[in-house]
């Protein structure tokens, strides 16, 4: 009797020490897109980390697709949950202006470049807005199927002709990036787009350009859907996400195609969020997730160019795949002969009326 | 002294106490229990649903912002008459520097080029831009110079005339906007202009769709509901699992299920085809259009409307129609004049349920309604996670909540509410 209730008073202590030590850890919540982009992050960067910080527990939450407006539910309810939210450039944009995230200051409070360089240069002009740190850069570009055509396309004004690549095509179903292709598709010069989409005659001109080929596009709202859409051979051509094409291409081995012409360069990077539970470490994170060799790891496990120049060297091959991810960034010199970068500033001032036009276009 | 007194004498209890005083007291502590046993329940609703929802209607008219960040240029610019073509005077452009210093210390003022940004395009980048030359300026003869240096905005007298349109604690313009509706530069308030008209168009799709799923869900449910219903229970209940099957289904799969059937290279496109119906390069547009809308929500909410129908046909005695055919009815007159009725119930509560479902449905028209099958909730939806427009997102939903609210009134007012019977 004796024996058995030594025993029992050992796996108690036992079990409130484990209880103990789980409770000791402090738990970060991190927020993100889900899929293969959150396990990139959880490679590259919340594995080494818990692995120098054993006190510090990862939890993923992967709710970003509505990250900013639950993030305000969070702050006007004044219980904020989160400690990091991964977010796009212009939901960041946003949130720093109503408030809702912390300003960073790169210089003081990130990594400098291995050589010295301090963040604010190794960012450059990539630092959008001071609450945004950018991890990658991503672009909105085309992928065709590659059996459907005797010659390839090869330039943006392709995209619109219907003749000589006919098809369906896939779109966004936004104004930001189909404007500016169908201004650039009807001989308009890269670096006027937004002087001319910011006249009225320009707004118009780019709709009537995109009304070219309005009876043939199926809209997109989900990232999956246009691979899925080519794969399937719905579409001839849609535009997507490059990292969702590089899949469908090097993963799935899809008869599908990129076509690089004036892909549209976008960022996506993090945000701390005003009143985080756990500030300090949270910070103390973000220096260590946000440095040249972290965001060069990232590009192992997902083709997004690195937003530091002082990574973009270190990037090497696919963790899986084994393939050189160099030739595979956005931000490569053979992808980037044409670009457009979006102005951000731009698109704060527009997207609410443009999209409501675009709305009532397609509801035409 | 014929006539008893007994009118005059007050009955009491066996303790003296009046027995209408006791009657009240022993209906009063039943009545407190009783409340006592709603009341968490009442709370909780009070708690998550009321509360909630009151404070996101009252966002749609929420104008706050405007008059707290601008507390000093507002109350000058009463006095400034926005009819007239005069910008206002130098005062009112002093008091907006100090208001945008102070909003700018504070990091607030940016919320404020946010939210008249949604009144017209550019207030937000004026702001943000106009905020961070203010900070510079230091001592200047001419507050209205140095501000139309900084952006010729300034000197538009738009801008004024936004600014102090928009200068009220409340505003209506979320709710214009939500009926397609503007004000005019001269304050009068018009249609916007034809390209960007889409609110009304999506509500009245929004119903009609809704009343078409709801009108398809009767058709394809009645039929199995009765079959249910008379079937053996032991059958029937095997059956009812396949009714609860889809059910138990995730909602992106079933919707992706139907794009994989009904698209261009898709199941019955490929069947039609092989079996020659129709030529290869002739393929049917099933989705992505409102066919796909409808067909895809018709069969997520068919459930809805099958079990209602199906607890209460199961209520309607078998008796009843037997006892019509013996006194000489036909099938046909049996069943419209003895079982349709009695199942009427069913329909109204699986036609309430399954229509208000379809009006807040926006993943399923989203993903197979293309450009001519989405609603009304897509564009709230948008409102509240994309553009963080929280008012007009607002303005939306109070107004389809009001259309809701109206269909109830006349359903009660064409069928009775009484009428309806969840089993």
């Amino acid at each position: 009797m004796n024996k058995v209730m030594k025993l029992m008073l050992i796996a108690l202590a036992m079990v409130a020490f484990t209880a103990g030590t789980t409770l000791a850890k402090t738990e970060l919540v991190i927020v993100s897109w889900g899929g293969a982009y959150t396990a990139s992050q959880q490679k590259a960067y919340h594995e080494p980390y818990m692995k120098l910080h054993p006190d510090i527990q990862i939890i993923n939450d992967d709710s970003a697709g509505s990250g900013a407006a639950k993030l305000r539910a969070q702050i006007e309810a004044g219980n904020v949950t989160w400690d990091l939210l991964d977010a796009l450039a212009a939901d960041a944009i946003a949130l720093c202006d109503e408030g809702l995230v912390e300003e960073i200051n790169p210089d003081t409070m990130l990594a400098p470049a291995p050589d010295g360089t301090p963040a604010s240069k190794d960012f450059g002009d990539l630092l959008i807005s001071p609450c945004f740190i950018p991890e990658i850069v991503y672009s909105t570009t085309f992928g065709y199927r590659k059996d459907k055509f005797k010659t390839p396309p090869t330039t943006i004004a392709d995209v619109f002709d219907l003749k000589k690549f006919p098809g369906k095509r896939a779109l966004e179903k936004k104004p930001v990036g189909n404007l500016e292709w169908a201004l650039i598709a009807d001989g308009v010069d890269v670096a006027k787009v937004y002087d001319v989409l910011g006249t009225p005659e320009g707004v118009d001109r780019a709709f009537k350009k995109l009304g070219t080929i309005k009876d043939s596009v199926i809209w997109w709202s989900k990232g999956a859907q246009p691979p899925q859409l080519l794969a399937d051979g719905e579409v001839t051509i849609a535009s997507a996400y490059n990292g969702r094409l590089f899949n469908a291409i090097a993963k799935e081995k899809q008869p599908i195609a990129m076509l690089w012409d004036y892909q549209l360069f976008d960022l996506d990077g993090w945000v701390v969020p005003k009143a985080a539970p756990h500030k300090k470490e949270i910070l103390e994170y973000l220096k260590f997730a946000t440095d040249t060799q972290r965001l060069a790891d990232q590009a192992k496990y997902i083709s997004y160019g690195p937003a530091r120049k002082s990574s973009a060297p270190l990037v090497g091959k696919h963790a899986e795949l084994g393939i050189d991810m160099k030739p595979h960034m956005p931000t490569a010199p053979e992808n980037s002969k044409h670009v457009i970068v979006k102005n951000h500033l731009w698109w704060a001032d527009h997207e609410v009326e443009l999209t409501e036009r675009f709305n009532a276009w397609l509801a035409e | 002294m014929t006539t008893p007194n007994i009118t005059q004498e007050v009955l009491t209890t066996a303790d003296g106490v009046p027995l209408k005083t006791s009657l009240n007291h022993a209906l009063r502590r039943r009545k407190i229990r009783s409340l006592l046993l709603v009341a968490p329940l009442f709370f909780f609703i009070l708690l998550t649903f009321l509360i909630p929802i009151t404070d996101m209607l009252l966002r749609s008219v929420d104008n706050k912002i405007v008059p707290t960040l601008l507390h000093r240029t507002i109350p000058l610019l009463a006095g400034w008459d926005e009819t007239g073509q005069d910008l206002p005077d130098e005062p009112v452009f002093h008091a907006m520097v100090e208001d945008i210093k102070e909003g700018a210390a504070a990091k607030t003022i940016l919320r404020l080029g946010r939210r008249l940004n949604f009144e017209r395009a550019g207030m937000s980048s004026l702001f943000r831009k106009t905020s961070r030359r203010v900070k510079r300026l230091g001592q200047v003869d001419s507050y209205r110079e140095a501000m139309l240096k900084i952006d010729r905005q300034w000197g538009d007298i738009k801008t004024w005339r936004l600014i102090k349109r928009e200068s009220g604690t409340m505003t209506l313009s979320h709710f214009l906007s939500a009926v397609d509706r503007q004000r005019n530069d001269d304050g009068t308030i018009g249609l916007k202009p034809k390209y960007k008209r889409i609110y009304i168009k999506l509500f009245g799709r929004t119903m009609a769709l809704s009343l078409l799923i709801t009108a398809l869900t009767v058709l394809l449910g009645y039929p199995i509901a009765y079959l249910l219903a008379t079937l053996p229970t032991k059958t029937g209940n095997l059956l009812i699992i396949l009714v609860l099957l889809p059910f138990w289904t995730s909602l992106l799969v079933r919707t992706s299920a139907w794009i994989a059937l009904l698209q261009k290279e898709g199941v019955i496109n490929d069947l039609l085809v092989a079996l020659g119906i129709i030529a290869d390069n002739h393929r049917l547009t099933m989705i992505h259009n409102q066919i796909g809308t409808v067909v895809a929500m018709t069969h997520i909410l068919l459930p809805f409307m099958v079990l209602p129908l199906y607890s209460v046909m199961k209520t309607i005695p078998p008796s009843y129609v037997r006892a019509a055919r013996s006194l000489g009815a036909t099938r046909f007159t049996a069943f419209i004049q003895i079982y349709l009725p009695n199942s009427v119930p069913g329909i109204g509560a699986g036609g309430i349920l399954v229509f208000i479902l379809a009006i807040g449905y926006y993943i399923t028209p989203e993903l197979v309604g293309g450009t001519s099958g989405t609603f009304i909730s897509n564009m709230i939806a948008y409102h509240i996670q994309g553009s963080l427009n929280w008012g007009l997102g607002a303005a939306l939903g109070t107004l389809l909540l009001l259309l809701v609210l109206a269909l109830y009134i006349l359903y009660d007012k064409l069928v009775g509410i009484d009428n309806m019977k969840l089993g």
